[in-house]
């Protein structure tokens, strides 16, 4: 039997979190907009206590994201509310500002810390630094290639959660580029709804046949990858290697697809962990998840094997 | 505030403690001209570990040079070691880091909490600021960067005045912020299009700019029969889409119109700058180390005598055309005030073909001038004949426009015009010159 890691993943209400769990995650990341970025849902703190309620009857985890860039006027709120958010039960809240830090410490001593920077989390000694103080896990950013992974977990005095499944975030501004866009043609743009459900897609002229993501939300203007990420084929070589923690991201996505990717992963990794000599790869997995997959958006490695220049 | 006042009775008003004119150097002769036009500071890059890794940037030996240059000039040169690192680029950072002490410069200016931790442990004296590219906003976290040992913080550009103030009260740190130049549309270091669509690292030097690129905007999903029109009809009704048989996606754009662009206009604040002063900003930083010497000279000449006219009697201050007008001669793209006073809206991007600005051309580097013969020496730096006007202008303001009369090549040959680059020719100029005073011409008029 090998160490089985956790298997994450987003939740967007309290139905994503029951049936996500069910389906085999271990952890469930929810968060609110106003502190957290790119949520699938709106958790307040008496539903944060819900989920970590149902959750920990389950052996399962909830991590709060407040990895948001705060403003001045954001931080009176901020230690109230992460005290909220801790005495809700979670386990662990997931932070990029040293301000979330900082409260955090002062707020709820005891509350786990998970350090996020998205695209900017690149290297083991930044990770350390971060650990020194006092966070416990590292998220690492999805740019970075296997190689890099494997080397950082190697050096790291702490956890590392790495993505597996679903779109990244490519760009986050915050500007409402979608809405000055709408303005500029001259159309009403405050009717013009711009949020996760719209469904909007940006096309690059030169890119035909790829599709980028894009909303709006009180956080500014995300775009997102036109690919998801799929490693189950290769998630051996996380396993090998003790990776703490395998993220889906489930944003944008119907439950029912993120349900069959949560199950799949949870059978690979049982399987795996079980006897992992044995291990097989069974391509009836990538075929369940390929079932539900939007055709316009390819399954990929993501920078997993990638070289980049620059 | 650390902006100090004067004001005893019977004497006017006076800052004593000036910001700190901060600007960009590509290579060693645009830190010349950068700081003999005014700045106080230059920040370069390095052949390593900064985020232009298409400008020139410094070999040490340059950078000794450079220090040199700037230390006659009471002026310091920073250095960008901004990039975020991989596990890769960090075992060289150590002697890098080394190096650039040894050279004499006054400040790294750090992303990376890594380099940072690298920084104060092996060369405790240099001086670390925090980049932008941290994305610094709020008053808590500077705090948590001061307590690290950071004495400036370069804030993120989308921080409003109202807020430096607040954060200017409640913490005693430097800060620094962007006054003018072209700006991400993203959060710094939050952007990866480069990486998407050229696998090219946008936090290690390799930005291509997308955001400059254009795109379309459509709804995916279930096309909604009703909002289906045709080309014409979209073209009468821009609310609403049109849809052409095939189409899986659902345009949300007129057939004529703009396409979608995440695309800035440029910042610039010229028109702002005691606004800036009274907030306590100690630091004005131009953006553009990809920019040229005409540029650099022209932006920093033109804040140079702003700073110090408001400083010297800021009750009496009023902004001169002039200067405004001497940007938009170097100006790249349409300005704006950023995130200053309120969040950029529509006016504030750039959508169809860029707007040509009416741009000038560097057309020649004053090198000599003789007083008895009212001759100038000037080194060419563009085409430029008898007959053609042109601009002369110099720190602090000196300004004057003349047609060129006969030109003489430095053998005394008569020329009809000046073809060669760095050719030294002479000519007379209807006032006096002095080196380092450039030579300017209206774009495209040969």
């Amino acid at each position: 039997m090998a160490r089985k890691p956790e298997l994450l993943v987003t939740a967007g209400s309290m139905e994503e979190v029951e049936r996500l769990i069910a389906a085999g995650a271990d952890a469930v990341n929810i968060g609110e907009h106003k502190y957290g970025l790119r949520l699938p849902g709106e958790f307040s703190p008496k539903q944060i206590g819900e989920a970590v309620r149902f959750a920990h009857e389950k052996g399962a985890k909830v991590y709060v994201s407040v990895n948001n860039i705060m403003h001045n006027e954001l931080l009176s709120e901020l230690p109230d509310y992460i005290k909220r958010v801790s005495e809700a039960g979670a386990d662990a809240i997931i932070f990029g500002d040293p301000a979330v830090l900082v409260a955090a410490k002062q707020a709820a001593p005891g509350l786990k810390l998970h350090w996020s920077a998205e695209m900017t989390t690149t290297n083991y000694a930044s990770a350390n630094y971060w650990a020194g103080k006092g966070a416990v896990r590292v998220i690492l950013a999805r740019e970075l290639n296997m190689e890099q992974i494997l080397e950082i977990k190697r050096n790291v005095r702490m956890e590392v959660q790495v993505q597996v499944h679903g779109m990244t975030n490519i760009y986050h501004s915050k500007r409402n580029l979608v809405h000055s866009y709408v303005e500029h043609q001259g159309r009403d743009a405050e009717c013009f709804e711009r949020g996760i459900d719209r469904g909007l897609v940006l096309v690059e002229a030169e890119r035909r046949d790829q599709k980028f993501p894009v909303y709006e939300d009180r956080n500014g203007t995300h775009i997102m990858s036109s690919d998801d990420i799929c490693m189950i084929e290769n998630l051996h070589e996380l396993l090998e290697r003790q990776i703490d923690s395998l993220k889906i991201e489930g944003l944008l996505k119907p439950l029912q697809y993120n349900e069959t990717v949560v199950s799949c992963y949870r059978e690979a990794i049982e399987a795996y962990c079980a006897n992992p000599e044995k291990y097989e790869f069974q391509p009836e997995w990538l075929e369940r998840i390929k079932a539900l997959q939007d055709p316009d958006r390819e399954l990929s490695y993501g920078f997993f094997y990638k070289e980049q220049v620059y | 505030m650390s902006v100090l006042l004067e004001n005893s009775p019977g004497t006017k008003r006076k800052i004593v403690k000036k910001p700190e004119l901060l600007a960009p150097a590509g290579n060693l002769e645009k830190l010349k001209f950068a700081v003999h036009y005014g700045a106080d500071a230059v920040y370069i890059g390095g052949q390593q570990y900064g985020l232009r890794s298409n400008a020139d940037n410094f070999s040490f030996e340059e950078m000794r040079e450079g220090v040199e240059f700037a230390r006659k000039y009471g002026a310091k040169v920073f250095v960008a070691v901004n990039i975020y690192a991989h596990n890769e680029d960090l075992p060289g950072v150590e002697q890098y880091l080394r190096n650039l002490y040894e050279a004499g410069i006054a400040a790294i200016i750090v992303a990376d909490p890594a380099i940072v931790e690298t920084a104060k442990r092996v060369v405790p004296d240099l001086e670390i600021h925090l980049s932008t590219q941290q994305s610094t906003m709020n008053w808590q976290a500077v705090q948590f960067w001061k307590d690290e040992g950071i004495p400036r913080v370069v804030l993120a550009r989308e921080v409003s005045l109202e807020e430096i103030r607040e954060i200017k009260k409640r913490v005693d740190i430097e800060i620094e912020t962007f006054i003018h130049g072209a700006m991400c549309s993203s959060y710094s270091g939050r952007c990866v299009l480069s990486n998407h669509f050229t696998d090219r690292d946008s936090n290690r030097g390799g930005c291509c700019q997308s955001c400059r690129w254009k795109y379309d905007l459509f709804e995916d999903g279930t096309v909604d029969i009703e909002r289906i029109v045709s080309e014409e009809e979209a073209r009468r009704d821009k609310t609403i889409g049109h849809f052409k048989e095939g189409m899986k996606l659902l345009p949300l754009f007129a057939p004529d119109d703009d396409p979608f662009t995440m695309g800035a206009k440029d910042l610039c604040m010229i028109e702002h700058i005691p606004d800036l002063i009274e907030a306590g900003v100690d630091s004005f930083k131009i953006e553009g180390r990809m920019k040229s010497i005409h540029y650099v000279a022209t932006v920093v000449n033109a804040y140079r005598q702003a700073i110090d006219s408001y400083c010297e009697d800021p009750d009496h201050y009023v902004l001169k055309r002039e200067w405004l007008e001497e940007i938009y001669k170097a100006a790249n793209r349409p300005l704006n005030t950023g995130f200053y006073y309120d969040e950029p809206g529509h006016e504030d991007h750039i959508y169809g073909p860029e707007e040509k600005l009416i741009g000038y051309d560097f057309a020649g580097l004053v090198v000599g001038y003789d007083e008895a013969s009212g001759i100038a020496t000037v080194q060419q730096r563009n085409y430029f004949k008898p007959g053609q006007e042109v601009e002369f202008f110099g720190p602090g303001g000196t300004f004057f426009k003349q047609k060129v009369g006969t030109i003489w090549d430095e053998d005394g040959n008569v020329l009809d015009a000046a073809r060669h680059p760095l050719q030294l020719v002479r000519f007379k100029t209807e006032r006096t010159v002095k080196e380092f005073d450039m030579m300017r011409k209206k774009m495209d008029e040969k």
